[in-house]
């Protein structure tokens, strides 16, 4: 068989199928997000900015801010969490670390929509947290925790904690400990050997750990809509009300649309970042 | 400082495992609060096995995931093929715009699509979720089975064709018996994603394909009660049986490479 032919044969059902069911459907979202919306979930073929205009009303912009600072300070979180973890598993090399590392990745063969639940039943009023607060400390009044920022800020910690660590760890394993030794025998303090060496040579991890906490959880849906119940919305959470409530495609279009944008040039960043650590 | 390091891992597992172990804990629970203990028993169980609704979702879930993860296992397998044993000009855009399903958030990705199926009036049912699902799957599957290519020898392939062996059975001889644990592994990876998935389905089934995972967040929406908490005990043994059986083939893998 010639080569070409059996590339053909491998190539064609994948860059079909990506084409079909994957940039033209992309291209669809765009040409919607440029028309007027029409009856009860139609629309109508004229071209308009109205859609992307509507972003910048005050109330977009509010929750699209709350998404991105949600998103943040999530990734700070798990990044101050999941650096030390990380650390110890690649530098200290306990003997369970294998072990170690397969509890943190099982989680994400776990059905996230179950994850997520799982905190309501530790969050409500009458949940796990408040009656065993209730139980410590006499006259204890329940906290109303569900339904609240907070709520949707651990919901997201948890959710996407092990895509922080696992990159870090790789970076950190792959750390050459001899460094660290030499920087020490030359008079360096371990705060410094720490700062000056270790820090930046893991630099590669902690980006592509925050870049795997950002992105998914500027764009998420089902956090805030559990456990924000409504109350905590995000753009995700808007653009779902767009499909299913509003029906309003051609606005709907328009934030998916900006979202896939910030998300776009988060990852252009990232790669930037990443070619300057590494030179 | 070695105790500090300790204690945070100690507390990262609390917080990553209590949540899971409360649910199960809950899904043995005799009364109807879905947090409140009152009794060991098996009845949301058995209510759960008894209700017709969840026997139909679980129907809908292996379906869609039975076939996008046959689907997806062939045609990433053949693209991982390509990518690591041949040189060609669009390989470097091929395999970044094979990821980029995994880098859009699913929302836009289900939107997408939901869009392109009113545009196309493609009937949205079982079909269409499939579809959708192939897309995110294929490139879970191209990971795994390059990871498995790496380090790949060709002269193996070579030394069968010069034996007299033809291209075909060179594949099914000698290349796929070497590369399958990491179909198979790829497999029960997109297997897994696509019962768990929830936002992709949500927004491209048709009424009436109720999946597990839209059952659960359905129930989620109109009134929790302990069955929940049963559903998810069982989805979660279900996962656990998956990675097992990962695990297997990855220890099979790494043996016999």
């Amino acid at each position: 068989m010639h080569r070409n032919y059996r590339l053909l044969i491998l190539l064609s059902p994948v860059i079909l199928w990506l084409l079909c069911f994957f940039f033209v459907p992309l291209i669809s979202v765009l040409t919607y997000s440029f028309v007027e919306r029409g009856t009860s979930g139609g629309i109508e073929w004229n071209f308009t900015l109205e859609n992307y205009q509507r972003l910048f009303d005050g109330l977009y912009l509010g929750i699209l801010w709350r998404s991105v600072s949600t998103a943040f300070v999530c990734t700070a979180i798990c990044l101050l969490v999941g650096y030390p973890f990380a650390y110890y598993l690649a530098c200290y090399r306990p003997k369970w670390r294998n072990a170690l590392l397969l509890l943190v990745v099982v989680p994400f063969w776990i059905n996230f929509l179950i994850r997520t639940y799982a905190w309501i039943l530790i969050l409500r009023t009458e949940g796990l947290l408040n009656s065993f607060l209730t139980f410590l400390i006499p006259g204890f009044q329940p906290l109303e925790l569900l339904n609240t920022p907070l709520a949707v800020q651990i919901g997201l910690v948890y959710g996407y904690l092990p895509f922080m660590i696992l990159p870090l760890y790789a970076a950190l394993e792959q750390l050459d400990l001899s460094l660290i030794d030499a920087a020490k025998d030359l008079g360096a303090s371990p705060r410094h050997a720490f700062w000056h060496i270790t820090l930046p040579l893991s630099l590669p991890g902690i980006l592509a750990g925050s870049m795997l906490v950002f992105i998914p959880t500027v764009g998420a849906f089902l956090t805030p809509d559990i456990l924000g119940g409504g109350k905590v919305s995000f753009i995700g959470n808007v653009i779902e009300r767009q499909f299913k409530t509003a029906l309003d495609y051609p606005f709907g279009s328009a934030l998916s649309f900006m979202l896939m944008a910030i998300v776009l040039v988060g990852t252009v960043l990232y790669f930037r970042a990443l070619q300057g650590s590494e030179s | 400082m070695k105790r500090l390091f300790k204690i945070n891992i100690l507390l990262v597992f609390l917080f990553l495992y209590i949540p899971i172990l409360v649910v199960v804990v809950f899904s043995f629970n005799s009364g109807d609060q879905i947090s409140v203990w009152e009794g060991f028993s098996l009845a949301w169980y058995a209510k759960l096995f008894k209700n017709p609704d969840v026997w139909r979702a679980c129907k809908n879930s292996l379906i869609i995931a039975g076939v996008a993860t046959f689907i997806s296992t062939v045609i990433g397998t053949a693209a991982a093929l390509a990518i690591e044993k041949y040189r060609f000009r669009i390989r470097t855009a091929l395999t970044r715009a094979l990821y980029l399903p995994l880098i859009i958030p699913d929302i836009v990705l289900a939107i997408a699509l939901l869009t392109f199926y009113v545009q196309v009036k493609f009937p949205r049912g079982l079909t269409s979720v499939i579809l959708a699902h192939v897309v995110f799957n294929i490139a879970y599957v191209t990971i795994v089975v390059r990871a498995r290519l790496e380090g790949y020898d060709d002269t193996i392939e070579e030394a069968a064709l010069d034996l007299g062996a033809n291209q075909w059975q060179t594949f099914w001889r000698i290349t796929f018996p070497l590369i399958a644990p990491g179909i198979i592994g790829g497999a029960l990876l997109a297997f897994t994603l696509s019962i768990d998935d929830f936002v992709i389905t949500f927004f491209t089934a048709g009424v009436g394909y109720t999946t597990l995972s839209v059952y659960i967040y359905s129930s989620l929406k109109f009134g929790l009660t302990p069955e929940l908490n049963a559903i998810s005990t069982m989805l979660l043994v279900n996962s656990i049986v998956l990675i097992l059986l990962f695990l297997w083939f990855r220890g099979r893998n790494t043996q016999t490479s």
